[in-house]
């Protein structure tokens, strides 16, 4: 059964104290390759039968009023996968 | 008749009890809700008490906010009862969009638990007329989510307003911006803050003051606030 992928991050002005403190963790640990660390969400939705325009239109709507809150997140990405 | 104040209780809930008893302290009955019904039994006012509802899955207070009885509640908030969100139940009220801003977790990334000084910034809702505006207050705060943000547009608003219920005071304990602790709507029936007044109601259980240990009961007055609302309306 197909899939659709939702992502959701904090938004980019805002603080994201979960990034920051594995931010902390990995210059700790000496990977210093990486200057900042921001985490999001990744939602995957099943669907019985075919990804239909309808469909991802429902998952975009689910994914902008429900699985994120505006507020303080952004829906980076609906997509099949 | 008395005025009644329910208080509902979602899978998660760990406040409802303390709230129940702050409404009984403070000389209200204390009507107990539940989350699956859609039925608020006729009650006078509102209380969304503390906890992690759903685990806090998704993002605090989420879940909770599209619950059977959300609908009655964001009527009845909707059409102007007092309705009261303390810690989980902010969150949920920002969740169901009764309330402007976002909960996120504590800056420093801890979980903070400790008693509270707060200042009353609007002495005028539905929650705190009790208060004279500038009373400073304790009471206990314990959160891990607690940390208030808004856009800068929105915050300006909301002082603009005086829209900023409390404030915290001597030290922030979790990044709110701009202090904020607690705000109201426009209306002055729905507030929210992250602090527990319920657990500063009954002497010997509450914050400790100058003039003995665990004899604060600041948080009484935010339902005393609410029963002389109801009972002026009669």
């Amino acid at each position: 059964m197909p899939t659709i992928l939702v992502e959701v991050m904090p938004k980019p002005e805002l603080l994201d104290p979960a990034g920051k403190a594995t931010a902390g963790a990995l210059a700790k640990q000496g990977a210093a390759s990486f200057t900042d660390v921001r985490i999001g969400k990744r939602i995957e939705l099943t669907v019985e039968g075919e990804v239909t325009d309808a469909v991802l239109a429902e998952a975009r709507r689910v994914a902008e009023e429900f699985l994120s809150n505006q507020v303080i997140e952004d829906v980076v990405a609906v997509k099949v996968a | 008749m008395g005025v009644r104040i329910g208080v509902v209780t979602f899978p998660g809930s760990l406040d409802d009890r303390d709230a129940q008893r702050a409404v009984r302290l403070a000389g209200a009955e204390a009507v107990p809700l539940w989350h699956g019904d859609h039925d608020i039994q006729g009650v006078d006012a509102i209380v969304l008490p503390g906890g992690f509802s759903y685990g806090d899955y998704l993002r605090c207070g989420a879940i909770a906010a599209h619950a059977p009885i959300m609908a009655e509640v964001i009527d009845a908030a909707n059409a102007g009862m007092p309705v009261l969100g303390i810690c989980n139940g902010f969150q949920i009220l920002v969740e169901a969009q009764l309330l402007p801003g976002g909960l996120i977790r504590n800056d420093h990334g801890g979980f903070v638990c400790r008693d509270q000084k707060l200042r009353v910034e609007n002495a005028s809702t539905a929650w705190t007329s009790a208060f004279d505006e500038g009373d400073e207050i304790v009471v206990p705060l314990k959160n891990g989510e607690g940390g208030y943000i808004a856009t800068d547009e929105t915050l300006d608003r909301l002082e603009g307003e005086g829209l900023v219920a409390f404030r915290y005071l001597d030290a922030n304990p979790n990044g709110s911006l701009r202090d904020i602790a607690g705000v109201t709507n426009e209306r002055g029936n729905v507030v929210g803050l992250m602090p527990h007044p319920e657990h500063a109601t009954e002497p010997g259980f509450g914050p400790d003051t100058a003039d003995a240990m665990r004899s604060g009961v600041d948080g009484l007055r935010f339902f005393t606030s609410v029963i002389e609302g109801a009972l002026a309306r009669v």
